[in-house]
C-alpha cells in the first residue's frame, strides 16, 4: 500500500531549479533514505513532502488523496515532521516540549486531555525520555535533545515520519538509538522518509534509498543494489570502500577523487 | 531560569485576587478621602454626593483605564514576544505605542475625530499596524535581538519625532504639555468617555491574540515545524499583529505612550507557566492589570498635584529592568 506519493515534483527560486522532476514513493512499512551531497535538495524535497513548502511543479498523494484535498487539520495529524537541528525557543520542560506534539489534535481552544497525557507519556517511553522529563530542553545533551524533538513527533502519533539528517552530530550510541526508533515506527501501515549523510546507517537501516543528485533523481532502489562504488563515487565524488557482511552494507569514504566536486 | 510551573487556575485565581485588592486601593488613593460604601450607596440611590462624584466620575474611570490598558499592555507584550521568540519584544520598545500615538495624535488634533467614535482609536491601530509591518519587514525571520532593538530604537525616535512635529503644526497653544502626555502616558482626567471609545478595540485586539494562543505554543518549535503542524503561519501571524495593533493602539489613542509594562510583567511572569507562550497571555493579562494601577497608585501618591505621568513611573522602573534583561540575555541572544 503507498503511503505517499510525489509525481513530478519542482521546485524553484527566482528562475533557479532546486528540484526537478522527482518521482518518489512511500509504501506501508517502509523506511525510505533520502541521500546525496550537501545542496542536492534532499531538505527542499522533505519541505515539499511535508507540505511546508508548495510545490512549483507535481502532485503529492497521501494514500489516494491530494494533499490538496486534505484539510490542513487532517494532515498535521497524519505527519510529523522533524526539522534539521530541531530545538525549542523557549526554556520549555521536556515533558512539555513532547505535549507540543498534541497540539494537532487540539482545537484552539482545548488544553490537554487524558488522552493526550498518555500519548505523551507513550512517546517518552519509546524515545526513553522518561528519566529527565522535568529538564530543560536545552540543558540536555544534543542526542538526549534530538530523542525528545522525536518523542514530540511521536505524541502526534503520524503514519509518517519525515525527519531531515536527524543523526547529524550524534555520537555512535545516539545515531543508533535515533536509527533504531524510526526504523520501529516504519512497520504495518507506518513509514519514516530519512535524509542522511552516513551512507552506512542509510544503508543498514533503510529499506529503499533515493539519491538526490544536483536537484534530480540519480536513483533509487534496495542499499545493496543502488549503493555502488561507481554510483558513489559519480554523486559525491569520492572514493568509497564497500563492504557487505552479516549486519549489512557499510560504506567508508576513502578519497576524494580528484579536484572534481558536484 | 527556575521551573515552578503551577496550575492555571491557582495561578489565575491568584492574579485574580491581587488585582481585586490592587483595583480597591485605586478606588481609595487621591487627593481627598472618599468613603467608598457611602459612594456608592448615594450612588444607588441616585443622590448626587461629592463622595459618589468623585468614585463614579474621577476615581473609577481612571482605575478602569489603567486596568485595561495595563491589560492590554501585559498581553501584547506577552504576544509579540511569544511571535517573535524573543523576551526583549515589547510595543514600546520597538516602535509600536509611539507609532499608534502618532496615528491618534493626527487624528485628535487635525480634527478627524469629529467624523465618527471610532476615528481616534482607529488612528491609533493603523500607527500600530504600520510599525509592526515595518518591524517585519526589517527582522523578518532573523532571530538577531540587536536587529530587533535597532529597528526599534528607530522607529521610536522617527515616532516621537513625527508626534512632536504633528504637534507643532497643530492650531494648539499647549502643544508642549501634549507632547509630554502622548511621549509618556497617562490615565488622569479621563472619563467613561475614552474608556467607551477604546473598549471595542481593546476587547476585538484581546480576542485576535487570544485566539493565537496555540499557534504561539507550536511557534517555540520554529516556524518550518508550526507550518507541518497545521499551522497557516502567514496568516495567523497576521492576525495577532492586528490583534496587538488593534488594543495597543487603542489604548495609546486614549492614555498615550506607557512604556515597559509589555516587557516586565510577561518577564515576571514566565517562570510560573513553564514559559508556555499560550499561558503566559491570559496571565500577563491579569499581571499587566496589576502593575499598572500599581504605578498608577504610586503616581498619585508621589504627586498630589497631578503632575508626574504615568510614563515616567513604568520606564524609571522599566528601563533598568530592560537593561538587567539584556545583560542577562546577551550571550544567549547576540
Amino acid at each position: 500500500m503507498s503511503l505517499l506519493k510525489g509525481i513530478n515534483l519542482g521546485y524553484q527560486i527566482d528562475d533557479i531549479s532546486i528540484l526537478k522532476a522527482i518521482d518518489i514513493e512511500v509504501k506501508a512499512g517502509e523506511m525510505v533514505g533520502l541521500i546525496g551531497p550537501n545542496g542536492a535538495g534532499k531538505s527542499t524535497l522533505l519541505r515539499l513532502l511535508t507540505c511546508v513548502e508548495k510545490p512549483g511543479w507535481g502532485e503529492i498523494f497521501y494514500g489516494d488523496n491530494n494533499v490538496d484535498q486534505i484539510s490542513v487539520e487532517e494532515r498535521a495529524k497524519h505527519i510529523g515532521y522533524l526539522v534539521q537541528g530541531a530545538k525549542a525557543y523557549w526554556p520549555f520542560s521536556v515533558e512539555k516540549t513532547v505535549g507540543l506534539g498534541r497540539i494537532p489534535h487540539q482545537k484552539w481552544w482545548q488544553h490537554s486531555s487524558r488522552e493526550d497525557q498518555e500519548k505523551i507519556q507513550r512517546a517518552m517511553e519509546i524515545t526513553e525520555t522518561l528519566a529527565y522529563r522535568n529538564r530543560i530542553v536545552s540543558t540536555l545533551s544534543g542526542g538526549e535533545q534530538t530523542l525528545v524533538m522525536l518523542a514530540r513527533i511521536f505524541a502526534t502519533d503520524p503514519q509518517i515520519i519525515f525527519a531531515d539528517e536527524p543523526v547529524a552530530a550524534l555520537d555512535p550510541y545516539h545515531q543508533l538509538h535515533v536509527m533504531e526508533i524510526l526504523r520501529n515506527h516504519s512497520r504495518d501501515d507506518r513509514a519514516a522518509v530519512v535524509v542522511l549523510h552516513d551512507l552506512s546507517l542509510a544503508a543498514r537501516f533503510c529499506d529503499r534509498l533515493y539519491i538526490i543528485n544536483h536537484g534530480c533523481l540519480y536513483g533509487s532502489g534496495a542499499p545493496d543494489e543502488i549503493m555502488t562504488a561507481e554510483n558513489i563515487a559519480e554523486v559525491y565524488g569520492v572514493k568509497a570502500r564497500i563492504t557487505c557482511d552479516a549486519e549489512g552494507v557499510s560504506v567508508a569514504p576513502v578519497s576524494r577523487l580528484g579536484e572534481h566536486h558536484p | 531560569m527556575t521551573f515552578m510551573s503551577i496550575p492555571d487556575r491557582v495561578l489565575l485565581a491568584g492574579l485574580g485576587i491581587v488585582l481585586s485588592v490592587v483595583f480597591y486601593v485605586a478606588l481609595m488613593v487621591g487627593p481627598v478621602n472618599i468613603g467608598i460604601g457611602k459612594a456608592v450607596m448615594d450612588f444607588l440611590a441616585e443622590e448626587s454626593s461629592m463622595d459618589s462624584l468623585i468614585l463614579f466620575d474621577i476615581r473609577l474611570p481612571r482605575a478602569l483605564l489603567a486596568m485595561i490598558i495595563g491589560a492590554t499592555l501585559g498581553l501584547a507584550g506577552a504576544a509579540l514576544q511569544g511571535l517573535l521568540r524573543n523576551p526583549l519584544a515589547e510595543p514600546g520598545i520597538i516602535g509600536v505605542s509611539n507609532s499608534a500615538a502618532f496615528g491618534a495624535v493626527l487624528v485628535f488634533y487635525f480634527g478627524y475625530s469629529n467624523f465618527a467614535w471610532f476615528a481616534l482609536p482607529l488612528g491609533g491601530l493603523l500607527g500600530a499596524l504600520a510599525s509592526v509591518v515595518i518591524i517585519f519587514a526589517l527582522v523578518g525571520n532573523s532571530k538577531s535581538v540587536v536587529t530587533l532593538i535597532l529597528a526599534g530604537v528607530a522607529i521610536n525616535a522617527i515616532g516621537g519625532a513625527l508626534i512632536a512635529l504633528a504637534l507643532n503644526f497643530a492650531p494648539n497653544p499647549y502643544a508642549m504639555q501634549e507632547i509630554v502626555f502622548w511621549l509618556l502616558g497617562s490615565v488622569a482626567n479621563r472619563s467613561m468617555n475614552e474608556l467607551l471609545i477604546a473598549l471595542p478595540f481593546v476587547l476585538v485586539g484581546w480576542g485576535l491574540i487570544l485566539y493565537c494562543g496555540r499557534f504561539l505554543n507550536a511557534l517555540t518549535l520554529g516556524e518550518e515545524t508550526a507550518i507541518s503542524m497545521g499551522f497557516e503561519v502567514r496568516r495567523l501571524r497576521w492576525i495577532l499583529v492586528i490583534g496587538v495593533a488593534a488594543c495597543v493602539g487603542a489604548s495609546v489613542s486614549v492614555a498615550g505612550n506607557i512604556g515597559f509594562i509589555g516587557l516586565v510583567v510577561p518577564h515576571l511572569i514566565r517562570p510560573f507557566v513553564g514559559s508556555e507562550p499560550r499561558r503566559l497571555l491570559l496571565a500577563s493579562t491579569l499581571g499587566g492589570a496589576i502593575l499598572l494601577l500599581v504605578a498608577d497608585i504610586a503616581v498619585q501618591l508621589l504627586s498630589s498635584g497631578g503632575e508626574l505621568k504615568l510614563g515616567v513611573i513604568t520606564s524609571l522602573v522599566g528601563g533598568p529592568f530592560f537593561l538587567f534583561l539584556i545583560l542577562k540575555t546577551r550571550n544567549l541572544m547576540l
